[in-house]
């Protein structure tokens, strides 16, 4: 649309949109000139906000939901657990608004050793008084820590420390069993020639519990661990090493060949530290998680991250750095806290939902920060209109 | 970008394969623009034809828009996104990290804390971590006291800076004194969006539009200043620091971000900032809120601050930062690893030590640097591992003899020659390598320590 204007117009719609001359120009006779309405209008709209709404939509690629797994049985169910922990059941990256987090998004499960074991000092120190008796660290991290979980490390029996046997580890597991009734993760030494023996016996002696089995890797004879966890009635994890199609792969021969259901499948693509491998690890629990709900139904379980591997960067325990050139560390037992939260948020964000940790203080700051997230803290809200002035420092 | 496949980019090229750019083909150069690897800005041809230069330069801008603050060194650029997750292709611009200092500080103190931001560094991967920007906050008292506290700032660092009131006089005063640094405005609000707008489009800096909470308020100013030919704008949708508005403060970050880069709602698509340092409205001790201020702000560095404007600079919480935004912003693309082969760390003769260690960039640089920090004159072989840590490598069969002894055949280094002791140490993880290397060697192999900051004190041991 265009209007015929005057020049006397013209020179005041050139002061409207600050031009104050025009050099070189003359004018002879009557002169046309064409201006889109915008310009015009412009320092009338300068002169009040251009109201506008804000909309985005959902993902319509996330059609499946992570499969619901429940770990711990209650009398009610066969088990003795004062409780069960169901995990899964999403059918959304974590925490995002397209749909419910159905079920907690963030357990925490705390380690216990069924031995003394080196640990971080500012890790130490919480558990020193209980290193001896697997059941007193089992009751400690419940009753004072409230770990949802215990994870129980059957460590023992590896052949290069006490090479306990299957039998002296499952008296641990029943130990621990009567000590504490929270759900329990059974896990090996690592060992993969001796793990299905020991995991055997413990699947046996904790029968009917919903114990998480730790675990089934392509390198250990997992379908002997698979029968163990079917025959007892559990749970088992399934283990690989930082890479998508090897996790496809050992799901896929999991729920074929060695007929595990699929609510009793847990994942565990390996997990790295903050600074030590975390960026892959992230990317590769997002893409597991990615893969699961658009439709992947070779991948779509709940995931377990140990975080308490963050207790392995040097960041985490060594008391200052070993460079001259660095800035100065500070306190190592804050730092460590941190690092070892730090990288449970990235993995809770990533697509894990069940924690292995072993900070109190991280384990407490992970499960604080996910239930924000997941809308279950209703706190006072905070003002902000006035921040910039109104910090407490 | 519009356009996502070099075939698409090839079309609006010369198809003439210069080679002035670098690349052997006008199609490989395609794909390194998609990949983002190379700028059109080296094609020198297309340069010369400025509308179909400027047509492409449109469709292969970035997502987010990508703009710069600062001048110099210590220049910054924040946004310039294409992808929701960093798989996809990788994350770019880390987030910029700008800490606060306050307009009532002694003056000893501010410049203590200022020299802490800028000097602040730590070791990583072949370089150093730090920190980007220093935010200078007006606590309302004068708009005199806080021109006089970011000139100071500005004469005692290089680092970016933040001008941060909600009064458009203090902005103004503290533009006055440094807005040749190419601040960055902070902020404007549905009250103040006038003058500050004057501001922005007279002194030509970026500008940080503030709504708590509200995205349609937030869309308002930026359509306005859009509108009034601003452009580089920086959004802060309010940080909450607590409770169910954490929740909604996250969800409001991925709405943003999906609707820019999912939907291509131009008129939001602007990077996106974070405040954790709201965590000091809330808390009273100072240990657990400065846990609660890197505990936002690893939450906001995954999804998807490009900028946070953060209080604790205790090394507890900027390590974990600094470390956060390194995890995010890593290439997937490339591999992290070292050239593998020999490389001397300070004098070795020949009765020094010979040391091998996988090419995973983060074993190889962390062993160097506590051979170089421990004194300790040696050959450090960082073996072909495919970018493999050494644990993973002996399990995954990347670390073996024979990849040892190809790698010292290819550097030339002939133990009897170069050593007067015929010996390797491998690492402690290696080590059921040991029987394997001498057999394939004819080398003494000795078993060194599992962690490499312990090799000073093995040495000392072990090595006469």
């Amino acid at each position: 649309m265009s209007k015929k204007l005057t020049l006397a117009e013209v020179i005041e719609l050139l002061n409207n949109v600050e031009i104050e001359a025009l050099e070189g120009v003359t004018f002879e006779g009557d002169i046309e000139i064409e201006i889109d309405e915008s310009v015009m209008n412009f320092r009338e709209e300068a002169n009040k906000l251009i109201e506008s709404r804000f909309a985005v939509g959902t993902v319509k690629e996330w059609t499946t939901a992570i499969e619901e797994v429940t770990i711990g049985a209650t009398p009610a169910n066969g088990g003795t657990r004062g409780h069960a922990v169901t995990i899964g059941g999403e059918k959304a990256l974590p925490y995002y608004f397209d749909s419910e987090m159905k079920n907690p998004t963030c357990v925490v499960a705390i380690d216990v050793f069924d031995m003394p074991i080196q640990l971080a000092k500012s890790v130490r120190t919480s558990y020193e008084d209980v290193m001896e008796s697997p059941s007193d660290w089992a009751k400690k991290v419940v009753s004072e820590y409230h770990a949802d979980m215990i994870a129980l490390h059957l460590i023992s029996t590896d052949p290069k420390r006490k090479d306990a046997s299957a039998s002296e580890a499952s008296k641990t597991v029943e130990d621990v069993l009567q000590a504490v009734d929270v759900p329990i993760i059974i896990s090996g030494s690592g060992t993969h020639k001796k793990d299905p023996e020991v995991l055997e016996k413990a699947a046996e002696v904790s029968e009917g519990e919903r114990c998480l089995i730790a675990s089934a890797n392509p390198d250990n004879d997992y379908e002997r661990v698979a029968r163990a966890a079917n025959q007892y009635g559990h749970v088992l994890l399934s283990w690989t090493q930082l890479e998508i199609n090897a996790q496809k792969e050992l799901n896929r021969k999991l729920i074929k060949h060695c007929e595990v259901s699929r609510d009793r499948i847990v994942m565990d693509p390996t997990t790295a530290a903050l600074g030590y491998g975390l960026d892959y690890a992230y990317s590769n629990v997002e893409r597991i998680r990615l893969a699961g709900l658009t439709g992947d139904k070779e991948l779509n379980f709940p995931t377990l991250s140990v975080s308490s591997n963050a207790w392995n960067a040097r960041e985490a325990w060594m008391i200052s750095s070993p460079l001259k050139e660095d800035s100065n560390w500070g306190e190592r037992e804050h730092r460590g806290l941190i690092w070892e939260a730090a990288t449970g948020f990235a993995l809770a964000l990533a697509g894990c939902e069940l924690f292995m940790m072993m900070h109190p203080g991280s384990a407490q700051l992970l499960k604080k920060i996910t239930r924000m997230l997941g809308g279950s803290i209703n706190e006072e809200k905070t003002d902000l209109s006035n921040w910039i002035t109104k910090l407490i420092i | 970008m519009k356009l996502n496949s070099p075939l698409q980019v090839y079309k609006y090229l010369l198809k003439i394969n210069c080679g002035k750019c670098g690349e052997k083909t006008c199609m490989a150069f395609a794909s390194r623009l998609v990949d983002r690897s190379k700028k059109i800005g080296d094609c020198q041809i297309l340069l010369q034809d400025k509308e179909k230069f400027l047509q492409l330069a449109e469709l292969l801008a970035p997502e987010i828009r990508e703009i710069t603050a600062g001048v110099g060194d210590r220049k910054v650029r924040i946004g310039g996104d294409d992808v929701l997750h960093r798989h996809q292709l990788t994350f770019f611009n880390p987030t910029v990290l700008a800490y606060d200092v306050w307009d009532t500080m002694e003056e000893v103190a501010l410049i203590e804390r200022v020299k802490k931001i800028s000097e602040f560094k730590k070791f990583y991967v072949g370089h150093y971590l730090k920190l980007d920007m220093i935010a200078v906050r007006s606590t309302g008292e004068s708009a005199a006291k806080f021109k006089s506290c970011v000139e100071k700032v500005t004469e005692v660092s290089t680092l970016p800076v933040m001008l941060c009131s909600f009064d458009p006089t203090v902005l103004k005063a503290g533009l006055e004194v440094c807005a040749d640094k190419k601040p960055v405005l902070y902020a404007a609000t549905k009250d103040n969006w006038e003058q500050v707008s004057k501001l922005a489009l007279e002194y030509r800096v970026p500008v940080v539009l503030f709504s708590e909470g509200d995205l349609d308020s937030l869309k308002t100013l930026a359509v306005t200043f859009n509108r009034l030919g601003i452009n580089d704008l920086i959004l802060d949708p309010g940080t909450y620091p607590k409770g169910a508005q954490l929740k909604s403060t996250f969800e409001n970050f991925i709405k943003l971000r999906r609707a820019g880069i999912k939907e291509s709602q131009k008129e939001i698509a602007y990077p996106i900032m974070a405040a954790p340092i709201t965590a000091w409205m809330i808390g009273s001790d100072p240990t657990l809120t400065s846990y609660l201020e890197a505990a936002l702000a690893s939450i906001f560095m995954i999804k998807y601050a490009d900028i946070m404007l953060l209080h604790s600079i205790e090394p507890h919480a900027l390590l974990s930062e600094v470390y956060m935004r390194e995890t995010m912003y890593t290439d997937p693309r490339t591999p992290l690893k070292v050239d593998s082969g020999v490389y001397k760390i300070g004098n070795p003769t020949k009765d020094s030590p010979v040391i091998a260690t996988s090419n995973f960039a983060l074993t190889y640089y962390t062993v160097e640097s506590d051979l170089s920090s421990g004194r300790i004159d040696c050959y450090l072989a960082s073996v072909n591992t495919d970018g493999i840590g050494v644990e993973a490598a002996v399990a995954g069969r990347q670390f073996t003899a024979v990849r040892i002894k190809e790698t010292f055949d290819e550097a030339g280094f002939d133990f009897k020659e170069k050593t007067s002791h015929n010996t390797i140490i491998l690492p402690g993880l290696a080590a059921r390598l040991q029987g394997d290397l001498e057999d394939v060697m004819g080398i003494k192999v000795l078993i060194g320590p599992v962690d490499s900051n312990q090799i000073p004190g093995w040495m000392d041991k072990n090595w006469l």
